[in-house]
């Protein structure tokens, strides 16, 4: 078992996770940090995005996907993988911002209100308060004060991104997970986006897959390296990429393989 | 180099040349198979509108069928072609849709929904007169429905399910996943995301797969038949809107009717030169109303999909 001196948000413990008779995590142990930035780091396949999606249970959305073990969230140490919860409920706790950039195709307000929508909101100025403060914090209430009516489509790439942050926010979750979020974006979107996650860890835990080690340096507290489905090594980011105490981490961040 | 291989430049544009002549001749092939579709379509249409085209007017829309061909008209044909495509859509549509959505969105894949799924793409290839006789048996004789609008609008509208159920899964299909995990991240149930996402981005696809079936369905003949609609009718059903409570009536619903093919039948097989003008008007006016409904398809789909781009 992993140990860190902090306060934590969530804890697994001994995950396994399985696509049918495939398994594609294997007795996973990792404290996340509260308030703090953990990334997941690991060649393509090691399942470090299959990982990030069991504390949202989007496998359950697919059929012959099980869990075992435990991701117990604090404080009340609820276990979210249980099949006795209920994955909206989780959902509703943890939000999540993918890969590609996948708004709605609908307004912005619509987008970024859609979250508060189907938890039955109906106060017209509390979710406009919401949207509000959701669209600072993802650093687009600036550009897009003006136009919030217009259709989402209409946005750069990176814009849509920060839109999709900012759509994951205004439920005010206590996790917030990005699944490599820069990776569809050009370099100036993506300091953007990191400037971004590094600003959120005040208010929210995050935890990040990135295929980018310089962006795994640039905006974590904690890293765990990942390679088929099992943690390597976990520690803190400084000292994962100045002394990693494996080899194979070592070969994995001078690029040697992955 | 390999100068001995290499054919000369002379060979290698003899070489284009012949390929580009082969290039030419299968061009022109295709040129002559479109100009003889489109000829002929066009040669009939304007054969249409030459004959039928003088006999339209104020008196052909607002008469019953006659003896005499010059005072005989469709009022009975339109009108009962329009209730009964009402009573067409309002059956297949919502259940084609929310059987698409089913299948879809909630049947798990197994062997069940495997073999609706195949037996759907079946359905849709059926003879339309297989149709016709499953409705005699089951709306005429076994629920007593009789040789209603209720009855040719029940079986046009089961003839034309399958494809407003392929035209739904298709269009749900078109939508990336990733707007559907994205609902469901935001904390959303399945239903929450098939109203809100669903639904909303594939309606233009349903829509013009509706159409599509109305298109169809307004032009069959057999199974129409088969159910008994009348071929000579000078009455009109009993009107919707009635002056006592509760001022809407279901009573058209089990009249007699006839519809559009039908009367053009009947006049084409009449002997006399001049009820064959009339079936050519009432070939145009029908061709209008397909073609007001694809309108209105292309229209709609527009519409829908302006603001959709994945």
């Amino acid at each position: 078992m992993i140990r860190i001196s902090e306060k934590l948000k969530a804890e697994v413990k001994n995950l396994n996770f399985y696509y049918g008779s495939f398994q594609a995590l294997k007795n996973i142990d990792l404290p996340i940090a509260d308030k703090k930035i953990t990334a997941l780091i690991g060649p393509s396949g090691c399942g470090k995005t299959t990982f990030l999606r069991c504390f949202n249970r989007m496998h359950d959305l697919y059929p012959e996907n099980r869990y075992e073990g435990e991701i117990s969230l604090f404080p009340g140490g609820l276990n979210i993988i249980s099949s006795k919860v209920d994955p909206i409920e989780v959902r509703m706790r943890i939000s999540m911002v993918f890969q590609k950039p996948n708004p709605f195709p609908k307004t912005i307000v619509e987008n970024v209100a859609y979250g508060l929508r189907v938890r039955g909101e109906k106060r017209k100025d509390f979710i406009v308060e919401k949207v509000k403060k959701a669209l600072r914090q993802s650093a687009l209430w600036d550009e897009m004060k003006d136009r919030t009516d217009d259709l989402a489509f209409n946005l750069s790439g990176g814009q849509q991104q920060r839109l999709c942050i900012a759509r994951a926010l205004a439920t005010d979750p206590e996790i917030l997970l990005f699944d490599e979020p820069t990776s569809a974006l050009d370099p100036t979107a993506t300091s953007k986006i990191e400037e971004l996650i590094m600003q959120l860890k005040k208010e929210v835990t995050i935890i990040i897959v990135t295929h980018n080690m310089q962006q795994a340096a640039r905006v974590s507290d904690y890293t765990a390296f990942m390679y088929l489905g099992e943690i390597i090594e976990f520690d803190k980011t400084d000292k994962m990429f100045t002394k990693p105490s494996k080899r194979l981490t070592e070969d994995y961040i001078t690029g040697r393989f992955g | 180099m390999f100068s001995s291989d290499h054919p000369s430049i002379l060979e290698v544009r003899k070489r284009i040349a012949f390929n580009k002549i082969k290039d030419y001749i299968f061009g022109m092939i295709g040129l002559l198979a479109t100009l003889i579709g489109f000829v002929l379509l066009f040669t009939l249409f304007v054969d249409l509108f030459v004959d039928g085209l003088p006999r339209i007017g104020w008196q052909f829309f607002t008469s019953y069928p006659s003896r005499f061909p010059e005072k005989a008209g469709i009022l009975s044909a339109w009108v009962g072609t329009t209730l009964v495509m009402i009573v067409t859509a309002a059956t297949a549509v919502p259940l084609g849709i929310a059987t698409g959505i089913y299948l879809e969105e909630y049947g798990k894949k197994n062997w069940f929904t495997h073999l609706i799924e195949i037996n759907m793409n079946n359905l849709a290839g059926i003879p339309s007169i297989i149709y016709g006789l499953l409705a005699l048996g089951l709306f005429v004789y076994f629920l007593k429905f009789g040789e209603s609008i209720l009855t040719g609008g029940l079986t046009l509208g089961l003839l034309i399910l399958p494809m407003v159920v392929i035209a739904t899964r298709e269009s749900i299909r078109g939508i990336p996943n990733s707007i559907r995990e994205a609902s469901y991240a935001s904390g959303a149930t399945k239903w929450q995301t098939i109203k809100d996402h669903i639904l909303p981005y594939s309606f233009g696809g349903i829509l013009t797969g509706m159409i599509i079936g109305l298109s169809r369905a307004i032009g069959e003949t057999a199974p129409i038949i088969t159910v008994g609609a009348l071929t000579f009718i000078a009455f009109l059903p009993s009107p919707p809107i009635t002056s006592g409570f509760p001022f809407i009536s279901f009573k058209w619903l089990l009249d007699p009717f006839t519809v559009m093919p039908i009367q053009m039948f009947n006049w084409v097989s009449r002997p006399q030169a001049s009820f064959h003008l009339n079936a050519a008007a009432a070939g145009i006016v029908l061709l209008f109303m397909t073609l007001l409904m694809n309108g209105f398809a292309i229209y709609m789909r527009y519409k829908f999909r302006k603001r959709i781009k994945w």
